[in-house]
């Protein structure tokens, strides 16, 4: 059984498994029941000046029946006084003090405002504080959230205040609402931040209801943009990690990784580009606190799987191996392979390649009536997209070719000096009415 | 009962929305190719899936006008759920049936027009028969523009559909209604009417630019054994008539049906789920020499019905009324030129004691009508001869349905009629254009 405790900027954590700020950490009732099966870590609902949030605040894309692939909200910061978050963070503690309680900040743009309030926290035990400059909605209008995160200056000035007060450390939220994450996660850093957190929610519209014309989620007669969050922006939110880990600028600053976490392979995948813990969401706001227990089943079985002790080792494994596109090897050679006793004759790579791709498939029906598909090899660009759309495990695969090529990069290709040939490229230069 | 049998069938929309993202879309989907009808399977279920009833609707109806009752009686186990790809992923295939019927009824049931019917024609035919074919033929034509008379013996149209399915599997009202949808295109029907008795083929040739005959197939003809007149004995397709009709209570009966494709089967599962006590199903062979469908066979088993196999009826018994069936053993030998014969058992007999006997051992042909009717040809097997487009020996006369592939499914009887009139349609517009010129 591996070892799944971590430390991030000094704090100890039973597990990487964290609650993001949001509504599942709202009150401390909620927090301990999510501490009793099993998160390490919680980032309570961002505290500050009071606010009074509307009716209807969710709404969500489903996606071929799957529920909630992505999920938006228009709710605020807490709409709990200070008193009783600062009473029960200090309950939580007592009650748990081998979690991470981190609290999750957003007042006025002055120091004295963000001295007062880390001051408070800090007295009723938060082991560190997370500075929302992310929020898109509602507190963006007011000068704060993502108001902040988008202007790095204000981010770095304002990280620099909140480490003037804090005597423990101070992680800053990153807006995913900017041009390049990276010059974001420079600006907390030079502003003195010890983690950074990402990503916060990203600008959206849902979807408008069809009969009213409104957007959703609907208050009155009118919506507004929310921010959105999920299994949709996982993708998203794992390039930002990977490119801030990789970012020599802000070399060893320690990432907690956000965005469409759900299972135990999402925050493998989230440890592997460089995250050292991760926050839930959505998922739990789909399915409950417990669906800890398979992530941390499921990732201390992957590592024992792999051979490893401790998930400190699986932590930026992967980091290295994003890199530029001038930088793949363009000689590398993948041609799909499509294994005819598992096909079941749906066809839909034969479709998916003719009207999408390199019309690199052939298909007719067979004597048993089948529809019989077959991978024309002289044109098959290895593209991958008939092994996405095949709907049967492992029946379409992608087989590396040797031609005895070297390797060799798009830079290398164009330079004076090539350290090779280019092998030859599928040609698909047929007019219409050529084809067969 | 029958009503309610039906409903517990009909999906709810959350059921229908899972069902439908279930569907893969194939590409030259088999379920399509497996339709006599080519119903585009993939593509009405991609509407339901994204909330489009109405769109839906219209691409089932535009393939099978009965989209509704063939969604409710025809065989899909070995039509198009039998050729869903997802079987040979050792997964459930899609329920096509039930997602059909999900579609349709809203529409069939008075959800407004969903088919624009084209500017009138000067050319009118008569359609004989107000069954499956009948009324897809009449359909078609009636959306082309053209006047259509629909002649019909019974009381009620729908030939089968209202008369002669088992009401497990489609009840009467979706019947009717399918006919009053079709009603709305402008077709008329004259009910009660039987041709070749009140009317005679030549003068609705006479009187109209074409005819289609959509006549279907007889009674089932007494088995010519001793005891058939005693009361009790019966034609299955009259029990079933019976049951649509709400007159008929077998409940702790015995009863024996005597025949081994699906309308025996009907008859037997239809008896079993109303209640009668004990249901044999007499069939002089064995299971694999059944015509009905497997999944049938299925539910009859799982409905309570006792098989007898292997053997045959050979007298019925009783004072007035039917007491018992007696049988005897069958068997298969080898002949000594190598071919099987079925032969009966010496000494064999046995009694079943039952109050009733229904034939289901096939309808008969309606061949001394077609006989009457210049130009029609019939083959040996009693069924109307038609050329590709369903036109018979006769240049105005067309045929489709039970009459023409000697007892098939409703599907293929939707198939033929629409066939037939686009056919019709063809030939009335080229000779109108011929004559101008």
């Amino acid at each position: 059984m591996a070892d799944l405790s971590v430390n991030i900027c000094g704090i100890e954590s039973p597990n990487p498994f964290w609650l993001a700020s949001a509504p599942p950490t709202n009150t401390g009732d909620q927090i301990a029941r999510a501490f009793d099966v099993g998160w390490g870590g919680a980032v309570w609902k961002t505290l500050g000046d009071p606010v009074e949030n509307v009716y209807s605040r969710y709404s969500s894309i489903d996606l071929n029946g799957q529920r909630m692939a992505g999920l938006n909200n228009i709710e605020l910061i807490t709409d709990r006084s200070l008193e009783v978050n600062l009473i029960e963070i200090a309950e939580v503690k007592r009650r748990y003090p081998d979690n991470v309680v981190v609290v999750s900040l957003m007042v006025d743009s002055n120091p004295d405002a963000w001295d007062t309030i880390i001051t408070q926290v800090e007295q009723a035990g938060a082991d560190a504080i997370e500075l929302n400059f992310g929020c898109p909605h509602g507190m963006s209008e007011r000068g704060m959230g993502a108001a902040v995160g988008q202007v790095p200056e204000y981010t770095c000035d304002i990280t620099g205040w909140a480490k003037a007060s804090a005597t423990v450390p101070v992680f800053v939220k990153l807006t995913p609402n900017i041009t390049d994450i990276r010059t974001a996660a420079r600006a907390a850093k030079n502003g003195g931040a010890d983690a950074v957190s990402l990503i916060n929610t990203i600008n959206s519209i849902t979807g408008v209801d069809l009969d009213s014309f409104t957007p959703r989620p609907v208050v009155g007669n009118q919506s507004s943009h929310g921010g959105y969050c999920g299994p949709a922006v996982k993708p998203i939110a794992l390039n930002m990690v990977a490119s801030i880990a990789a970012d020599p600028l802000t070399e060893g600053l320690p990432i907690s990784g956000i965005g469409g976490i759900a299972t135990w392979q999402d925050v493998a995948e989230y440890i592997l580009l460089g995250s050292t813990t991760i926050q839930v969401c959505t998922a739990v706001m789909h399915y409950g606190y417990r669906i800890v227990e398979g992530m941390a089943e499921g990732l201390s079985n992957y590592l024992d799987s792999k051979g490893m002790e401790s998930v400190n080792e699986l932590r930026g494994l992967s980091v290295e191996k994003v890199t530029d596109w001038q930088s793949l090897d363009i000689n590398y050679v993948v041609k799909a392979d499509i294994d005819q006793d598992k096909c079941i004759s749906c066809g839909l790579c034969y479709i998916a390649c003719r009207d999408g791709a390199h019309q690199a498939i052939g298909a007719e029906r067979g004597e048993d009536d089948k529809t019989k598909v077959w991978i024309i090899d002289d044109l098959c660009v290895g593209c991958n997209l008939c092994s996405l759309v095949c709907p049967v495990q492992g029946c379409i695969t992608m087989e590396e070719r040797d031609f005895g090529q070297t390797h060799m990069t798009w830079n290398e290709y164009t330079s004076d000096a090539p350290p090779g040939d280019l092998i030859p490229r599928p040609k698909h230069d047929l007019t219409i009415g050529e084809r067969s | 009962m029958s009503e309610a049998l039906a409903a517990e069938e009909t999906m709810t929309q959350d059921e229908a929305l899972v069902e439908a993202h279930r569907c893969l879309m194939c590409w030259d989907a088999p379920c399509t190719r497996a339709c006599p009808t080519s119903i585009d399977v993939p593509g009405f279920i991609k509407q339901i899936a994204t909330d489009d009833l109405v769109g839906s609707a219209r691409t089932i109806l535009s393939a099978n006008i009965l989209g509704a009752s063939c969604a409710r009686v025809c065989p899909t186990e070995v039509l198009c759920a039998g050729a869903c790809v997802l079987n040979d992923l050792h997964e459930r295939p899609i329920d096509i049936g039930r997602l059909q019927a999900f579609a349709t009824d809203d529409v069939v049931f008075g959800g407004g027009p969903v088919f624009s019917v084209a500017p009138p024609t000067d050319f009118n035919v008569a359609v004989i028969g107000a069954g499956p074919a009948g009324l897809s033929c009449a359909a078609e034509l009636a959306q082309r523009g053209h006047d259509v008379t629909v002649y019909d013996a019974n009381e009620d149209p729908g030939g089968l559909n209202t008369y002669g399915v088992a009401s497990y599997k489609m009840d009467r009202t979706t019947a009717l209604a399918e006919v009053e949808f079709i009603r709305g295109f402008g077709v008329g029907f004259r009910q009660g009417v039987s041709v070749g008795r009140d009317i005679s083929v030549d003068d609705l040739v006479a009187w109209h630019d074409a005819v289609f005959l959509g006549v279907g197939l007889g009674s089932v003809p007494p088995l010519g054994i001793e005891g058939e007149n005693l009361v009790g004995s019966v034609d299955a397709l009259d029990f079933i008539a019976g049951v649509r009709a709400g007159d008929v209570d077998v409940v702790g009966q015995h009863i024996a049906v005597i025949g081994g494709g699906n309308t025996a089967i009907d008859a037997v599962t239809q008896a079993a789920k109303l209640g009668a006590d004990r249901v044999y199903l007499v069939y002089r062979r064995g299971r694999d020499e059944m015509k009905a469908y497997p999944h049938d066979i299925e539910r009859a088993l799982t409905s309570g019905v006792e098989f007898i196999y292997w053997s045959a009826p050979i007298r019925v018994e009783g004072d007035e009324e039917v007491q018992s069936l007696i049988c005897e053993r069958t068997e298969h030998i080898v002949t000594a030129d190598g071919s099987v014969d079925l032969v009966a058992i010496a000494g064999s007999e046995y009694s079943i004691p039952v109050s009733m006997v229904m034939r289901a051992t096939g309808q008969e042909k309606r061949r001394s009508f077609f006989d009457s009717i210049p130009g029609v040809v019939t083959d040996d097997g009693g069924r109307v001869v038609v050329n590709d487009d369903f036109r018979t020996g006769s240049d105005r006369i067309w045929a489709g349905g039970d009459c023409v592939n000697g007892g098939k499914e409703v599907v293929n009887a939707v198939a033929h009629g629409a066939a037939a009139a686009r056919d019709i349609d063809r030939t009335l517009r080229s000779e109108s254009q011929g004559s101008g010129a």
